[in-house]
């Protein structure tokens, strides 16, 4: 069965080899914010309505995690049966400095996670519906090695 | 400086419990205790303010009129007030601001919930514009994930253990065991807390506090009418903070999916945790060291560590020393959670910061009983919420 792969959610990230975060990035005063859906500037000094969509940094630091070891309530889907719990981490951007929470990629746990740690932007099925698999970003972490390899 | 001080006449509570009876009967369980207690009918009262409750329909979202209906229309002014966990709050501030300005003698402010069972959820349907319904559809993100970040972010930065964690549950179910409106009376110990199931890594079942039933409700009067009354020396309201954050707010908050940034704009000396109480004192011209208790919003048991520096009892890093040291236990310095906490009670979200206020008051009182703590002359209430709500109340004799 041949699958399509959509976002999960429109607008909000780019797939492909390099996936990043979509924001948006005031033409006045250069705050950024995410998600995309802002239609004003959130900087109280700033009144602009004047925004242009921006790509974000695909690299931050770990700046908690934690895991859902019981299955979340509705609207989340499992995407297993029985349910299997994920880690979950919130990262700070390397450039635009802004936290983004998102589910860890799959193959990673607790144990590959620690505060301060480096993580990179990935895109990967949350749940396949009606043949269609539906894309989301998640967060990897990377090692000291790894970094240092690149 | 005017005086801005209002007076606490009367206050009731419903207890705290799991029944998923109707809210509104929770609610005028504790009107009717609260107006008892001050020695003021129903018909006296010219406002009434309830704190909404968003998971119980039409009612609910007018609690209000609601709870006015319940107790007979007496033709008072009326407001219903939504600010999540700090909707009691929000909705005594209605009632303070209307008594100052000279256009109400006595007010009541209700707050009461009934919860379903298991996590918290958010409305049902496709509502893919509602920030509390993505993080469920996008990440899976419940209430104890939050809880859990902010957990892990005290053991990786300050060294925190579990076993700190678990003191503050210890030491929260024993302040409760003698509270008649708490819903866990028991003693719990750190062997049942490490061995309760792991729910958001750090945290465990027992670190993590439930959803409740309960209601909480309050009679409030300018200071004149509290002397017309013959009540010379009412407990007193000095401050209601109800700040909402400064930007950037770069602590990942309820229920969203990110922070501001802090790349353009420099982030505000206070975090929004620490602003909330800081308003209050600056509102009441006092300091924490002027307070003899708190009763703070332990949704788990490390944020209660969280909160002993956000409220100023101590500085960043040092608050599981401060517990261990019994500094926040009765009998030590400045004991927190007297009440028993959220540990003991359970979270019903309109009506935990009403109970928090009434704690204080009993406990300003003397009123307090086995779980008084002597010489109490000041208090301050603190809690968090979702979508950029907190409140504070600072209480003195």
């Amino acid at each position: 069965m041949s699958t399509a792969a959509v976002p999960m959610i429109e607008g909000w990230f780019t797939t492909g080899d390099q996936p990043a975060l979509l924001g948006r990035r005031c033409l006045v005063c250069g705050t950024t914010a995410f998600p995309p859906t802002l239609r004003s500037c959130p900087n109280p000094g700033c009144s602009s309505d004047d925004l242009e969509e921006v790509a974000l940094s695909r690299r931050g630091r770990i700046w908690s995690y934690t895991d859902a070891r019981y299955q979340p309530p509705p609207p989340y889907v499992p995407s297993t049966d029985p349910y299997e719990p994920f880690a979950i981490a919130a990262v700070e951007l390397a450039e635009e400095r802004l936290v983004v929470l998102g589910q860890v990629a799959a193959g990673y746990g607790l144990d590959d996670l620690k505060v301060g740690g480096s993580a990179e932007l990935v895109v990967e099925t949350l749940e396949v519906r009606d043949g269609i698999e539906r894309l989301i970003w998640r967060w990897r972490p990377v090692t000291e090695t790894q970094e240092v390899a690149q | 400086m005017t005086n801005h001080d209002v007076a606490v006449l009367g206050v009731g509570m419903h207890e705290w419990g799991k029944w998923g009876r109707p809210f509104v009967t929770y609610g005028v369980a504790a009107a009717r205790a609260a107006l008892a207690d001050a020695g003021v009918e129903w018909s006296d009262v010219g406002f009434i303010a309830g704190g909404e409750t968003v998971r119980n329909g039409y009612g609910g979202f007018v609690a209000g009129s609601t709870f006015a209906q319940a107790l007979g229309w007496n033709g008072a002014r009326v407001a219903t007030c939504y600010a999540a966990c700090a909707s009691g709050s929000a909705a005594l501030e209605a009632a303070r601001t209307r008594i100052l300005a000279g256009l109400c003698d006595v007010a009541l402010v209700v707050g009461a919930d009934t919860t379903p069972k298991g996590f918290l959820a958010p409305t049902s349907g496709e509502r893919w514009d509602d920030p509390d319904w993505l993080r469920f559809r996008l990440v899976g993100a419940t209430n104890p994930t939050y809880f859990g970040l902010y957990a892990r972010r005290r053991m990786d930065r300050f060294g925190a253990t579990s076993a700190d964690f678990a003191q503050v549950k210890v030491k929260n179910a024993r302040h409760g065991l003698h509270n008649p409106n708490a819903r866990y009376r028991k003693e719990v110990t750190a062997e049942e807390i490490a061995a309760s199931p792991v729910v958001a890594d750090p945290l465990h079942l027992l670190d993590i506090c439930a959803t409740s039933d309960g209601g909480a409700a309050i009679v409030v009067s300018s200071m004149d009418y509290a002397r017309r009354i013959g009540q010379a020396n009412p407990v007193r309201i000095r401050a209601i903070s109800t700040v909402t954050p400064s930007y950037p707010n770069t602590v990942l908050d309820l229920p969203l999916l990110s922070t501001d940034a802090a790349g353009v704009v420099p982030v505000p000396a206070l975090s929004y945790r620490a602003s909330i109480a800081a308003a209050a004192y600056e509102e009441s011209g006092l300091g924490p060291e002027d307070m003899s208790l708190a009763e703070v919003y332990d949704l788990s048991t490390a944020l209660e560590l969280d909160w002993y520096e956000d409220i100023g009892l101590c500085g960043e890093g040092e608050a599981e020393k401060l517990l261990a040291d019994g500094a926040t236990t009765i009998g030590g310095r400045v004991p927190v959670n007297t009440s028993g906490g959220l540990a003991s009670f359970g979270e019903a979200v309109p009506a935990q910061a009403l109970a928090q206020v009434c704690e204080i008051t009993w406990q300003l009182r003397g009123a307090a009983g086995p779980r008084q703590v002597e010489g109490a002359s000041a208090g301050i209430t603190a809690n968090q919420g979702l979508f950029g709500h907190g409140s504070s109340v600072l209480l003195t004799k």
